[in-house]
């Protein structure tokens, strides 16, 4: 029930995803446990497999590929599925498998900008209102609440209406509807690290509120905050195809997830399904792989938690 | 009680000032200009003096604290503005859209609380089982799904390949009334959509809430006294994993907000959702900031909707916190 009434506070963002870790009952069957663990243990190296997949297709096949991703082909336009273009052709004959590659290329690198960027912001609110306390404490948590009150993709759209779309706003947008989280969870972290002996050694050996913070409270919050980045990927990933799909991210020639998807309407109004299916697939694919071993890494910081809600 | 939600009220208005400002501040740091948006294409053949006169009758050369307190007085009052992009008032706007927005959330609201009950509960029944696995994997991968994507790819399949539903719009093309018939009919794609973005938080918290009730106390009684699995399950674990899930159901309106603007955007739905992202695409900033003030006010109202509710259910929740 505790986990419950926690949620009401977070305003979750969409897409995170923690891996699998059922209550254990008191009455499971020994084998059923061992089962378990074994599709644990697989679900996490199938998500490494495929991160690794992803990581090396995105960083190796734009510099020894020497194909050309907007090659127009007319000849070959609207091509299904085949041996020859395993993920078909768009509209006008470019080939979707190597669209699919540079689109993951650029969602992932706005995605993970945006991550960095969200999680220092998110550290440094966190570590502020954690390490002084009292009225500044106060006043930050307030601020962050009513920031949690605006809808993450509703702000996001209004920073982006509003500084044309491109991929700066795009990232701006993402990184500041999303550190909030990150702020409350390294907050947390940081009252909770206050209240270790070694920090009342610390200040009662003299050193300063800047030294304690720096040196003492700062290094202990890093996997914590580690984590939340990693957990922001796909989140912020999602947000970047959300925006680039209404039209208000990306420009349309700039392959991205959103924007294959989006380009790929007329198509399908049309009746061909593949350049659709395709990039979201991507996407999915990726999503569930980067969450499962961000779960896996979870599981080991934060062994007693049993709670696998991350939504 | 009545302190609680008077509390929360209290709170909200500094919410709203604060986001107001913030709205109006961002704008007034963007390149965005008021009299070129409110202008459109007739301003790039306007002499100067016109536009210097409409700039003066706009306001937008006073300072950012002075247009904020006006736009917030006349909005007090009912006056938000004209939609630039519509060229009717903004609350004429609202007031044209927000019922079917209502209407597409509360369906799509039905369906995930009865279809996510449903699939929580065979989840919870044996934790890692079959059954629960393939809930939980089918939850995580909606989760990750784009709502969007969802969209075209139903919309594919059952207004083009199979041809049985409307593949968007309120009513059918050249009808100028609109029926109950015909809204259900073009209904069905969109709620669905939403509701499957909305599931996968129902399926995990319904799952936890009924495993959880299953290990306590009333349940143990239960099985003690010899009740049929049946009753134990929807008679009681049902019951207390349930009704938290329910009253939560107010703290996932920006998540609903989120689903509707994407999904409204992809069947062409009447609402205010898809009316924000035509104001967002054509700079409308009256509209715009009107409807993220709305949504504000939505998500507050939720939230108060949520706390209230929960204390209601389960009395040791206290109300002073």
């Amino acid at each position: 029930m505790a986990e419950t009434t926690k949620a009401t506070g977070t305003t979750g963002a969409k897409g995170a995803i923690g891996v699998t870790e059922a209550a254990e009952t008191a009455t499971a069957w020994r084998t059923r446990a061992v089962v378990r663990r074994s599709t644990r243990v697989w679900r996490v190296r199938g998500s490494a497999a495929v991160v690794a997949v992803i990581v090396l297709a995105v960083l190796l096949v734009p510099p020894l590929v020497q194909l050309d991703q907007q090659a127009v082909d007319l000849a070959a336009k609207l091509q299904p599925p085949s041996l020859a273009h395993p993920f078909g052709t768009d509209d006008v004959g470019r080939d979707l498998l190597l669209r699919c590659v540079y689109g993951l290329r650029v969602s992932l690198l706005v995605g993970v900008v945006a991550a960095v960027v969200s999680t220092v912001v998110g550290t440094a609110v966190g570590a502020v209102a954690g390490a002084f306390g009292g009225w500044v404490d106060r006043l930050v948590m307030r601020l962050v609440d009513v920031f949690a009150s605006v809808p993450h993709l509703l702000l996001g759209i209004f920073i982006v209406a509003m500084f044309r779309p491109g991929v700066w706003p795009v990232v701006v947008s993402v990184a500041l509807t999303h550190w909030l989280s990150t702020a409350r969870i390294v907050r947390a972290e940081i009252l909770s690290l206050r209240s270790r002996p070694y920090v009342d050694a610390a200040i009662s050996g003299g050193a300063s509120r800047y030294r304690v913070a720096v040196r003492h409270l700062l290094p202990g919050v890093l996997p914590q905050a580690g984590l939340a980045a990693v957990l922001m990927v796909p989140h912020a990933v999602w947000h970047e195809s959300a925006l680039s799909f209404l039209g208000l991210g990306l420009p349309t020639h700039q392959a991205s997830l959103g924007t294959l998807v989006q380009s790929a309407r007329g198509s399908l109004l049309a009746g061909d399904w593949w350049p659709t299916l395709f990039p979201g697939l991507c996407a999915v694919a990726a999503t569930l792989a980067i969450a499962g071993l961000a779960g896996a890494w979870r599981e080991r910081l934060n062994p007693r938690s049993r709670s696998e809600l991350m939504l | 009680m009545a302190r609680l939600a008077g509390r929360r009220a209290l709170f909200a208005v500094p919410v709203l000032g604060i986001v107001t400002f913030g709205v109006f501040a961002i704008a007034a740091a963007s390149p965005f200009d008021p009299v070129k948006a409110y202008a459109g294409t007739a301003g790039l053949s306007a002499s100067q003096d016109t536009l210097d006169q409409l700039r003066a009758n706009l306001g937008a050369d006073e300072p950012l604290v002075t247009r904020w307190w006006n736009w917030l007085t006349s909005a007090v009052r009912g006056d938000l503005g004209d939609s630039s992009a519509l060229r009717q008032p903004v609350a004429d706007v609202i007031a044209e859209r927000v019922g079917w927005s209502v209407l597409l959330a509360s369906a799509a609201f039905l369906v995930a609380v009865l279809l996510g009950g449903a699939l929580g509960v065979l989840a919870a029944r044996r934790p890692g089982g079959w059954t629960d696995r393939a809930v939980t994997s089918l939850a995580y991968t909606l989760e990750a799904a784009p709502p969007f994507w969802l969209g075209l790819l139903v919309m594919w399949f059952f207004a083009l390949k199979l041809g049985v539903l409307p593949a968007g719009g309120l009513t059918d093309t050249g009808s100028t009334v609109v029926t109950a018939d015909q809204v259900v009919r073009h209904l069905v794609l969109p709620a669905s959509v939403l509701a499957l973005s909305q599931l996968p938080w129902f399926v995990l918290y319904v799952r936890q809430g009924v495993g959880d009730a299953l290990q306590e106390d009333p349940v143990r009684g239960a099985r003690a006294r010899g009740l049929a699995e049946r009753t134990v399950l929807l008679g009681h674990a049902l019951r207390s994993g349930m009704l938290p899930v329910l009253t939560l159901i107010g703290s996932r309106v920006p998540e609903l907000i989120t689903g509707a603007l994407l999904v409204e955007t992809v069947f062409s739905w009447p609402g205010i959702a898809a009316a924000t992202v035509e104001a967002a695409t054509a700079v409308d900033f009256p509209l715009l900031a009107a409807l993220t003030v709305l949504a504000t006010i939505a998500v507050l109202v939720g939230n108060l909707l949520a706390d209230l509710l929960y204390g209601l259910v389960d009395p040791r929740v206290g109300f002073d916190g």
